[in-house]
């Protein structure tokens, strides 16, 4: 499952997409540690899988929260993509 | 002083189905979806549709299930305690307290979905209340990707309700009077309810009609939700449910930007969230029967 987490609002397109049949392939999930904000979790999704996704109470304001980590690493990039082995993630801005 | 209208106010609804008899069900479901302004709930026997209530949600979510709830079991001779399985959906899920499971309203809609529209539909999208989702689904009504926009009004039911108040239009006759006009107006904002108020009502002095500014405001929301669908891959067959599906002025205009029509809903499009947890509850109950 493809999961994009994020919104579009009226200054663009803000989502964080997880490939989550990748996810379940992966024991380490290195994203979670990798993410300077902690904005990502654990989580059992509605068909038993253990997968990450982004936390409820930071979907609303990723443009934000990822501002500083994605400045560092350029646009497209973050410390989320780089630590997932499988390329699981993907930002859309 | 005189009397306020309630444009928005759509109408609630219930139903029984007359051909079947809960007694003769082995397994007896329940799906509740309590969503941010309606609440719905679905009774399954054996999985074929019982009965169903859809009425709007309270300041009170747990209330507002309940409610739902009661008023689908109204008169069938069922009570909460003869359900065999109960599962919660919607923003309100966690309030569901007399549910056994609650689960997101992404694959509730995915699987009411598949049982509303049949194994064919690939893309649903679902207009709801406060927000939008557009959800991929395989033939088993499993979720393949989706994506959900809550951060803002437009595209949503509400922003609906808010052009309702503002032209006095009853909500049941909004998509039909955006039909009736001679060329398709320039859409206002798409990004913004408040903003798109603000530039209605400039419309409206500057002597556009009553149907012309609803015919902007339908083809923004419609272009609102397309730019949504084309972010995650529009696949036929397609589907709407949600309140907004029963706009025809939004229906139309998603169809024609699209080029694609949207299936004909069997049952009420408000309904899906609640179906596809009756539906989850049934597999559930008899995953429990089997492990005891």
């Amino acid at each position: 499952m493809i999961a994009h987490y994020g919104y579009k609002d009226g200054s663009g397109d803000f989502f964080i997409s997880i490939d989550t049949d990748k996810c379940t392939q992966c024991s380490d999930k290195p994203c979670l540690e990798a993410c300077p904000e902690k904005i990502i979790e654990l989580f059992t999704d509605d068909y038993d899988d253990e997968v990450v996704g982004i936390k409820a109470s930071e979907r609303n304001k990723i443009k934000y929260t990822c501002l500083t980590c994605k400045s560092t690493f350029g646009a497209g990039h973050a410390a989320c993509i780089e630590a997932c082995l499988l390329e699981a993630i993907e930002h859309s801005w | 002083m005189t009397e306020k209208n309630e444009f928005w106010r759509w109408e609630e609804s219930r139903w029984k189905n007359p051909d079947l008899d809960w007694e003769n069900a082995e397994v007896i479901t329940l799906g509740v979806d309590v969503g941010s302004v309606s609440s719905q709930a679905v009774i399954l026997c054996d999985g074929e549709l019982f009965a169903y209530s859809n009425m709007r949600t309270g300041y009170d979510s747990s209330e507002s299930a309940l409610n739902a709830a009661s008023w689908a079991l109204e008169g069938t001779g069922l009570t909460l305690d003869d359900i065999h399985f109960k599962v919660g959906t919607g923003y309100g899920r966690v309030n569901v307290t007399f549910a056994d499971r609650n689960i997101t309203e992404i694959a509730c809609h995915a699987r009411g979905g598949n049982l509303m529209y049949g194994p064919t539909v690939r893309t649903i999208l679902d207009m709801g209340g406060q927000d939008c989702k557009v959800i991929r689904c395989d033939e088993r009504g499993k979720v393949v990707s989706f994506l959900m926009n809550d951060k803002c009004a437009a595209g949503t039911g509400r922003g609906i309700e808010v052009f309702t108040d503002l032209l006095g239009v009853p909500i049941g006759e909004v998509g039909q009077r955006s039909l009736r006009v001679e060329m398709e107006p320039e859409p206002v904002s798409s990004t913004c309810v408040v903003f798109a108020k603000s530039e209605a009502i400039g419309l409206l002095h500057a002597g556009w009609s009553t149907e012309k500014v609803l015919a902007a405001y339908c083809l923004a929301t419609a272009n609102r939700v397309v730019s949504l669908l084309e972010r995650v891959g529009m696949v036929k067959d397609f589907a709407i449910t949600g309140g907004i599906a029963k706009n025809v002025g939004v229906v139309s205009r998603i169809e024609k930007i699209l080029g694609v029509s949207a299936l004909e809903p069997k049952y009420d499009t408000q309904i899906a969230g609640a179906m596809g947890a009756a539906l989850f509850a049934k597999a559930l109950a008899e995953k429990k029967a089997k492990t005891g």
